[in-house]
């Protein structure tokens, strides 16, 4: 990168647990992260490692059997954790940071034509009179490619392709600094995919957005990464620049995954990672990959610390503590 | 003409080899119903004309989007839904005709593994009760032997026979699929549907679950029907492609040639949409406009006119043969009746001639 672009978004050792009959489930566990402005951060994951939980836990929207939720999120100079439930819902959630949940095209409402659920946002947090949401949510829905006549349609017309628009749409039309896309294109076509993620770059670039994009799809992610973390049971395990992550994953989980990924027109068989990944209610004491991983040795048994290694690459693994490894 | 080796380690067969299953013009519409007599109103065109058929021993894979017929092309040949017309020949008889005992017994040599593997396994049932459930109907075992047989097919599939008697929640998405698979190869059949069976998987484990099928096809001589959307992972695992757009067998070759040099436009397009993990390939990506049409009311001509940017006037009025262009590579295009091999490809070249060259398909046809 030729200039650093300024730090949007900061988060510094957010936990989010869950309580439930068993114990507490350490969906997140002291995630840090930073986000530039007009790059996106992806978050990459297998199910069930806490990716979801970690874009509730920024956008504070706990379920009700939220136990532990602390740590810092800095939105430039602000810790909006320390804000309260009313002002972060008044000045932070879809005017500053806004979110495509999972599945958002199938949770559009039933009954409310498209036009009107994207402006809703707009009234809503940005206490527009309906008129002016109505011309904001025109433009948007002209931004992400949805033709104007669909502006009194319901959400059962159109196809996935179009209603993932319309989803990405709302989160847009209050302009937010930040959007979380969580598994945006997971339930979509190739081509619609391709499409879905080519629309996404083309945002960044004219919005100045920034986006977190949480997913398991690496292939797809690679598209819109500048900066990849990769998180494993409740905790990030990796984080860098995207051009030197995706050809030399450093920890050895990111390496697995990767190696997973069937590639086109390659000889390279599929590797896959043996066992499954640790319950979340009671993880592993040490580092929590270490039952699966390859190269396990008697250090892992310790939690490992976050190494700095490439001038800005950060793993959590104990196979860099020694700065020739 | 160079038959592939084969992902499964199989040695190189001679290309005369016997063929398992063969789909002769399979048809199956949905019939759509409205109004207060639930008349029939239209019909879903799911299936329309599709021919193809799989060796002996081999992965034929089938791609398409969702909603283009690949799932109910399987279902049809297992009879688990009644076709609307064509044949299915499995061994060379007629899998629509055969009716009572015969079809008992036809149904132990064709098995499915269905995609879900969240939704196919009975909650209630301890998942050895459901891989038994087979032996019980179609075998005359006993009791232990079919506990022994439950227990063979676990270790098979690398779960521990004392697995049995639990129930499904009690095991992840991986393994519930190898239960799935199990269960499919207790019966000891020929031939196994697989119904997109990693697609619900993490992409960590998709990888065991694909070996463990090929070990099996190895050692059992399994023949697989793969279908599945994600190219990459067709590419893997299957000897021969068919890919399908909207109830039509667009393109069907064997997996190199296919995938070195595909010939529909769709396939081109189709694989051109395939992320690849490496931010630093900048490729030109060929996106097609709008969304697939309804099967309630498919294109005239070639289905896929209305999204091809090499459509011409031809392809809206007739549709074009499925025809074998050399070494079993069989495509339905109509550039490749008026002009060559490379007429068909998706060039920025071809595409920008695509205006001079509708004249020049007036004039051929």
């Amino acid at each position: 990168m030729a200039q650093e672009n300024e730090t949007v978004l900061r988060v510094r050792n957010l936990r989010l647990y869950f309580q439930t009959r068993g114990g507490p489930v350490q969906a997140v566990d002291g995630v840090d992260f930073d986000l530039r402005k007009n790059e996106a951060t992806v978050i990459i994951g297998e199910s069930g490692c806490g990716k979801s939980s970690l874009a509730k836990a920024i956008l504070r929207l706990l379920p009700r059997n939220a136990g532990r939720y602390d740590g810092e999120i800095w939105l430039h100079d602000q810790n909006i954790m320390a804000l309260n439930d009313e002002s972060f819902r008044k000045e932070i959630r879809w005017r500053r940071i806004s979110m495509v949940p999972q599945a958002a095209m199938n949770a559009l409402n039933p009954v409310m034509k498209i036009g009107d659920q994207v402006a809703e946002p707009a009234m809503v947090h940005l206490n527009m009179d309906e008129e002016d949401a109505m011309k904001s949510a025109v433009r948007m829905l002209e931004h992400v490619g949805v033709p104007i006549d669909f502006l009194h349609r319901y959400a059962f017309e159109l196809s996935g392709g179009m209603r993932q628009r319309s989803a990405l749409a709302m989160a847009l039309v209050t302009l937010p600094d930040v959007v979380i896309l969580d598994e945006p294109t997971s339930a979509l076509d190739v081509l619609t995919q391709a499409s879905i993620m080519n629309l996404m770059k083309r945002m960044k670039h004219e919005l100045e957005t920034s986006f977190i994009l949480i997913t398991h799809d690496i292939a797809t992610s690679s598209e819109l990464a500048d900066n990849v973390a990769v998180m494993y049971a409740g905790q990030i395990v990796e984080v860098g620049d995207a051009r030197r992550f995706f050809p030399k994953p450093l920890h050895p989980y990111s390496h697995a995954l990767m190696a997973s990924v069937p590639r086109l027109r390659e000889t390279i068989e599929p590797e896959f990672i043996t066992g499954q990944p640790p319950s979340l209610l009671n993880p592993p004491t040490g580092c929590r990959f270490k039952d699966r991983c390859p190269r396990r040795f008697e250090k892992c048994d310790q939690e490992p610390p976050m190494y700095t290694r490439e001038g800005d690459r950060l793993v959590k693994c104990w196979l860099y503590e020694q700065p020739s490894a | 003409m160079v038959e592939p080796t084969g992902a499964n380690g199989n040695a190189a067969v001679p290309h005369e080899r016997k063929k398992l299953v063969e789909v002769n013009h399979l048809v199956k519409y949905f019939p759509v119903r409205a109004g207060l007599l639930q008349r029939v109103k239209a019909w879903v065109k799911a299936v329309d004309d599709v021919s193809f058929f799989i060796n002996e021993g081999e992965t034929f894979g089938l791609v398409g989007e969702s909603g283009c017929g690949k799932t109910t092309v399987g279902r049809s040949i297992l009879r688990l839904i009644p076709s609307t017309s064509g044949e299915v020949l499995f061994e060379g008889r007629n899998v629509f005709e055969i009716e009572g005992g015969d079809l008992k017994a036809l149904r132990r040599d064709m098995q499915i593994i269905f995609q879900d593997p969240y939704s196919s396994l009975d909650p209630r049932l301890p998942i050895g009760e459901s891989i038994s459930e087979g032996l019980r109907v179609h075998t005359d075992m006993g009791g232990q032997e079919r506990y022994e047989t439950v227990a063979e097919m676990l270790t098979r599939v690398g779960m521990r026979a004392d697995h049995a008697r639990r129930y499904p929640h009690e095991f992840s998405g991986g393994q519930r699929q190898r239960i799935g698979i199990a269960r499919a190869l207790a019966l000891r059949p020929k031939f196994i549907v697989c119904d997109e069976p990693v697609s619900a998987l993490d992409v960590s484990i998709q990888a065991q679950v694909l070996n463990i099928l090929r070990e099996l096809q190895r050692d059992f001589g399994l023949t697989y029907l793969f279908i599945a959307h994600n190219l990459s992972v067709v590419e893997h695992f299957s000897e021969r492609v068919g890919v399908m757009y909207l109830g039509k067998m667009v393109e069907m070759a064997p997996r190199n040639a296919l995938y070195s040099d595909p010939l529909h436009p769709y396939t081109q397009a189709l694989m051109s949409a395939i992320p690849v993990p490496d931010p630093t390939v900048r490729r030109q990506r060929i996106l097609l406009e709008g969304d697939v049409p309804s099967p309630l009311n498919p294109p005239s001509g070639c289905r896929f006119h209305t999204r091809c940017p090499l459509a011409f006037d031809l392809c809206s009025q007739e549709e074009p043969p499925l025809k074998d262009y050399g070494g079993g590579h069989y495509a339905a295009c109509h550039w490749l009746e008026v002009g060559d091999r490379s007429d068909s490809k998706l060039t920025a070249a071809n595409i920008a001639a695509k205006k001079g060259q509708r004249a020049a398909g007036q004039a051929v046809n």
